[in-house]
């Protein structure tokens, strides 16, 4: 099992090298100009300065090798600075924002929270509301609470989260006014009444996020205990007298988790992708505006590295489904 | 010995398309699914023909207006008639969805018949669809969108040069998964009597692939084709949502939803007309491929 996630973080070395040759590859084919904004008036030999400053007066490999080399060796240095307060990366040139002239790792740092705090709960709530749906909906295969979970999970998948966002917002924040339609990531919780505020901010983005995963999540729990629960074991299980409940919530549930687990850890980095239309509707400040603003303002640095994390986290996620399906199905070994 | 019972056939043999037919009727949301999506296609595309009100009229003075037998569905700030504006854009939502999906069907089934069938590309192919699954799509088909957008622009006008890319930014970002599924029926059937059968008379690799390998692979490529164009329009009505899709004057759905959201608090039925159209297509085609799912599976069959 060890071997196994070795060699794989080894493997996810390349690819991720190569996911970031074909972003850069991309970018470079951008027609925009950085110095598009400079007025007319400053003259031609300072913009050229201005934009060797910006790093682009090198050719395309060193430029992607320094950018390498800002990612991957000075940003984790910074890093230990900042939590040790060592001095590794004095002086050091980093990814350098061309909107703000700022590290984006500090902008992305900044950001973070936000889409953390709206996403995870989304997640969590998603997983609190599918897996009881999943289970109940297979033990009563056909039942009118099945073909409604069914419809229910269909109408998940269909509407987008452009559509049911605004359509929340018509509903709840314009028609009744009960919750407010714009996220305020400057809200600081420090009485009750501040903690209800950011409740009633969060329940809508939280919500139509929620749905989507929802339908998903539950539709596996339910295929994964159909397959179950006409195994042998479960009629072993009930011959020898077990209640219902022992056999349907440890025995059946236990063995039906293991492909949920692994979707539930395949689902994460999708999430993010999905967050990015939802923060747009709710004015979340996190990090998928952030990429929209980035690649209307034409800020390539910025999109490079975003749209890397991204990568990161999509490469590391299916790591980590794949081990932990070996982890827990005992009849899996990957050596 | 026990005699034959009906010795010689009486009826003459179904076709497989007739038992399929016979499954697909007794899945009650896929009929249902199927004959809305027909219906839809057949609004967006001969709607026009019947409604004599343009999409791109404008007729200032009679702006805002709600429901009425000359507008049913209203008027824009603009006073276009958004009944017409709903087809037009419909018409061209579905067409990038039905577009898109045929690209990445093909690219996909392609991948597939040829990882599964030639050993040797096998594990570069499969490995370059682990790249591609890899990639965050969203991101990138934004990042495609702000790119090509002049070049395509300037080679092929505004609107067909659009269109151009964004069916094949979200066709060259959505055929793995067909791909995969290809892949793994083709290597099954390969090992299979009657194509080892096949190739002893000599069959070429071109014949055997075409003659036998693709028919026998027809469902799962059937099935991933509605989801296809389930996903396909989505991802357009989101780029055109995001501002980053078609330009301004030529409607699409998710265009026309996302010029609503300015009127949110004065016109919200706005916001409602495109979003509704959205989500009818993509649940009418996943009750659509979830029937054929079951109807082109020989074990449910007859169940």
């Amino acid at each position: 099992m060890l071997t196994f996630t070795i060699r794989r973080l080894i493997l996810a070395v390349p690819t991720l090298l190569f996911i970031s040759l074909v972003i850069f590859l991309l970018l470079e084919l951008a027609p925009g100009d950085p110095m598009a904004q400079v007025p007319l008036t400053v003259p031609a030999e300072v913009k050229e300065k201005m934009r060797l400053a910006l790093g682009l007066g090198e050719p395309m490999h060193i430029r992607f090798w320094k950018w390498l080399v800002q990612f991957f060796w000075i940003e984790p240095q910074v890093l230990i600075d900042n939590i040790f307060g060592t001095g590794l990366a004095d002086g050091k040139l980093r990814v350098i924002s061309w909107q703000t002239r700022s590290p984006v790792m500090d902008i992305v740092v900044q950001r973070i929270p936000q889409t953390l705090w709206v996403v995870g709960t989304a997640y969590v709530v998603a997983i609190l509301i599918a897996l009881p749906i999943g289970i109940y909906s297979a033990y009563r295969q056909y039942s009118w609470f099945d073909q409604m979970g069914t419809f229910v999970s269909m109408v998940g998948f269909s509407v987008p989260p452009f559509f049911s966002g605004v359509l929340v917002i018509v509903i709840f924040s314009v028609q009744l006014g009960w919750f407010p339609s714009i996220y305020d990531t400057t809200h600081v919780v420090d009485s009750w009444d501040a903690f209800v505020y950011q409740l009633k901010q969060m329940i809508m983005p939280v919500m139509v996020l929620a749905l989507q995963i929802t339908a998903q999540l539950s539709r596996f729990m339910r295929a994964s205990m159909l397959d179950n629960l006409n195994q042998d074991y479960v009629r072993t299980a009930r011959a020898k007298g077990l209640s219902e409940y022992v056999v349907v919530m440890v025995h059946v549930l236990r063995n039906s988790m293991i492909p949920v687990v692994t979707v539930i850890a395949l689902g994460i980095p999708s999430i993010f992708g999905g967050a990015i239309i939802t923060e747009q509707v709710f004015k979340v400040n996190g990090i998928g505006q952030l990429l929209i603003g980035a690649i209307q303002a034409n800020d390539l640095p910025m999109v490079q590295t975003l749209t890397f994390i991204f990568a990161v986290l999509i490469v590391l996620f299916n790591l980590i489904a794949d081990v932990l399906y070996g982890i827990l199905d005992p009849r899996i070994r990957y050596d | 010995m026990t005699e034959l019972s009906n010795p010689v056939p009486s009826k003459p043999p179904r076709s497989q398309w007739l038992d399929v037919w016979d499954q697909f009727k007794s899945h009650r949301g896929a009929l249902m699914g199927g004959a809305l999506f027909l219906f839809i296609i057949l609004a967006v595309y001969l709607g026009p023909l019947f409604w004599e009100l343009e999409a791109t009229q404008i007729d200032i003075r009679a702006r805002n207006q709600g429901p009425s037998w000359a507008h049913p569905f209203g008027t824009d700030q603009l006073g276009r008639d958004m009944l017409a504006r709903m087809m037009a854009g419909g018409a061209t939502s579905v067409s990038v969805g039905l577009t898109a999906m045929l690209l990445a069907l093909f690219l996909g089934s392609f991948i597939g018949v040829m990882a599964g069938f030639f050993k040797k590309l096998d594990g570069p192919l499969m490995r370059l669809t682990d790249l591609f699954l890899a990639l965050p799509l969203l991101p990138l088909l934004l990042v495609m969108m702000l790119l090509f957008r002049e070049p395509l622009n300037a080679a092929f006008g505004p609107e067909q040069g659009i269109f151009i890319l964004i069916v094949i930014s979200i066709g060259v970002t959505s055929w793995m998964p067909t791909a995969r599924i290809v892949r793994g029926d083709v290597l099954a059937l390969k090992e299979r009597e009657f194509v080892m059968a096949a190739r002893s008379i000599g069959t070429t690799n071109s014949g055997l692939i075409t003659r036998h390998i693709l028919p026998n692979v027809l469902s799962p490529i059937m099935v991933s084709a509605t989801l296809g164009i389930a996903t396909a329009i989505i991802t357009e009505s989101s780029l055109s949502f995001l501002g980053l899709g078609f330009p301004p004057d030529f409607p699409t759905w998710g265009r026309l939803l996302f010029d609503a959201t300015d009127y949110l608090q004065q016109h919200p039925e706005r916001v409602f007309w495109p979003g509704m159209a959205i989500s009818l297509t993509v649940l009418s085609v996943n009750y659509l491929g979830d029937g054929l799912r079951d109807a082109l599976d020989p074990r449910i069959r007859g169940r």
